[in-house]
């Protein structure tokens, strides 16, 4: 299946990926509206310590650990897209704990928000990838 | 060949994890699920989200409602295995039928201890809180002048107090422990816990113990009396075991199984809270009575009902805990050198042996913990890592870009 990949050798740090996920996530029309002066929440988030930059969203495992460990029933996966059911979850963060790429967090809300390669909102394709200036993230085809 | 004949006996997060693991193998065996409750498969840990007001009983539903249909699964409720013959392969259920399997799941779970206190049998409005019909009983007996005593500070106890705070005049929580949580944190963590429950208005009576019940009364070993008009018993849990121990199966503190959950009786698997598996942590059997565990035991057991090989190697004890919005992480064991980065509302405590973390407690910020935890299930050499940065982040900064290529680079 398709999958969000990084190379960190082309990362600049801009974080427009970030921009790019919480717009597409808003259901807003318009960019300005959706984030300006606002928190952000996105499902992607640069890692940066000044010298490297890369972007980390979910893996989409091939046998999501997060998915054995939600204390609610609350995340899936269908055709190799792990999902969360928000209106099941109460926040206590069990798929943290055990995501070992630390690509789950919190919404605005307190229950928490993943990627899920924006197939259901109004872009149909990862918004961090179309966005991304440098193509540091792809959105391809690397098997199962 | 002949449709395989599966019995799932119970109904938790286990027997879901055994349907979704038989599934995955056959398509065709037929499963039958022995249910002592009357509900839908659901979340036990949600019972306290429950009663905050977090979730309802439709949303709680582990599993979808056409789960059983959908996987063909046919579900006795509301009855109770009395007993199973493994040389007939036979269950018997507590209506008299008798039920035959090819490959038979104990995931029967556990049930509350309570310990033989004195006068007991006299505290009226008293309540376990280890299942939704517990969970409901409770509810139905709240009042905004409720005095509640819980008895018991550990998981449950806790849960229990802060989802019925908002609904009731007083809480108090009693432990024969000198501090919450015993069984997860350290004194000095469990200390900052404590003071930020009692900031919420929870009461403690830590070190102290229940001597006798009158019918509204604890009176303590201190001398201390506590009047309530609610009661809940959180004192622990036991293994429901004994269906395996009569039969003649291997039983310790629970069901003793291999890393493939088989049992010590052929073709009988045991999975969940009843069953004492593989703890990666300390390298010996061990109950892990935590529902992440519970579900993977319950498919590791599936798979290889179904004749497939399956094996659960590497749990570990791990727990992620909130109250009032606040988060307490724990994974791994304590048994190493404890290294500690403290901020004013955060403390991160690290455990390690032998150039590998075993080990951590965080309470507050605990954004990206799991990467800890996967160094501990993976015993990943700290060597490897950048460790100083560990201490301070959750980060994938922390490998090198070798690592980070393969973990962000390729399928996972």
């Amino acid at each position: 299946m398709k999958r969000v990949y990084v190379n960190e050798e082309w990362c600049l740090g801009c974080r427009l990926c970030e921009y790019n996920c919480a717009f597409a996530n808003s259901g807003a029309r318009d960019l300005a509206a959706a984030l300006k002066d606002r928190k952000i929440f996105p499902r992607i988030r640069v890692e940066d310590d000044g010298k490297i930059t890369f972007a980390v969203s979910c893996r989409h495992c091939v046998d999501p650990i997060c998915v054995r460990s939600c204390i609610a029933g609350a995340i899936t996966k269908k055709d190799g897209v792990v999902k969360i059911d928000r209106n099941k979850c109460v926040g206590c963060l069990t798929c943290v704990l055990v995501c070992p790429y630390g690509a789950l967090a919190p919404g605005e809300n307190g229950t928490m928000q993943k990627c899920e390669l924006c197939l259901e909102n109004v872009c149909g394709e990862p918004a961090c990838v179309a966005g991304c200036p440098n193509r540091a993230i792809v959105y391809e085809e690397r098997g199962e | 060949m002949r449709m395989k004949r599966y019995v799932i006996i119970g109904n938790g997060t286990a027997a879901a994890g055994c349907i979704e693991g038989i599934r995955s193998v056959d398509r065709d065996g037929g499963i039958t699920v022995v249910s002592a409750e009357k509900h839908h498969v659901y979340s036990r840990p949600l019972i306290s989200y429950y009663l905050e007001g977090k979730t309802d009983t439709e949303r709680m539903k582990y599993r979808p409602d056409g789960f059983y249909e959908e996987n063909g699964v046919r579900v006795l409720f509301s009855v109770r295995a009395e007993s199973f013959d493994p040389d007939g392969r036979t269950v018997r259920l507590d209506d008299g039928t008798e039920l035959g399997y090819d490959a038979l799941c104990v995931a029967a779970g556990s049930r509350p201890f309570v310990p033989p206190f004195e006068g007991i049998e006299k505290a009226e409005n008293k309540f376990c809180f280890m299942t939704l019909d517990d969970a409901l009983a409770l509810e139905r007996a709240l009042t905004e002048s409720s005095r509640v005593l819980i008895v018991g500070a550990g998981l449950i106890g806790l849960k229990c107090a802060e989802g019925i705070l908002d609904r009731v005049g007083s809480v108090t929580v009693c432990d024969l422990a000198d501090r919450v949580l015993s069984s997860i944190l350290d004194a000095e963590c469990a200390a900052v816990v404590q003071k930020q429950l009692e900031d919420h208005g929870i009461d403690f009576m830590l070190g102290d113990s229940v001597a006798r019940f009158s019918k509204d009364t604890a009176y303590m070993k201190s001398g201390k009396e506590v009047p309530f008009d609610i009661l809940v018993l959180a004192v622990g849990v036991r293994a429901n075991s004994e269906l395996v121990k009569n039969a003649g199966g291997e039983v310790n503190r629970g069901i003793v199984v291999d890393v493939r959950q088989a049992t010590s009786l052929p073709s009988v698997y045991a999975a969940g809270d009843c069953a004492e598996g593989f703890d990666a942590s300390i390298g010996q059997n061990r109950v892990l009575a935590i529902l992440p565990n519970a579900y993977t035991e319950g498919r590791t057991a599936g798979i290889n009902m179904a004749g497939g090989d399956d094996r659960f190697d590497c749990a570990i004890p791990m727990n992620s805990v909130g109250f009032f919005g606040f988060h307490i992480m724990t994974a791994g064991s304590y048994d190493g050198e404890m290294t500690e980065e403290r901020e004013e509302e955060s403390v991160r405590r690290f455990f390690t042996r032998d150039g590998c973390l075993i080990g951590f407690i965080i309470i507050g910020d605990t954004v990206r913990a799991g990467i800890y935890t996967d160094l501990i299930r993976k015993k990943t050499p700290l060597s490897t890592v950048d460790f100083d940065f560990a201490k301070k982040y959750a980060s994938n900064l922390i490998f090198s870009p070798e690592i980070r290529r393969k973990r962000f680079g390729g399928v996972v």
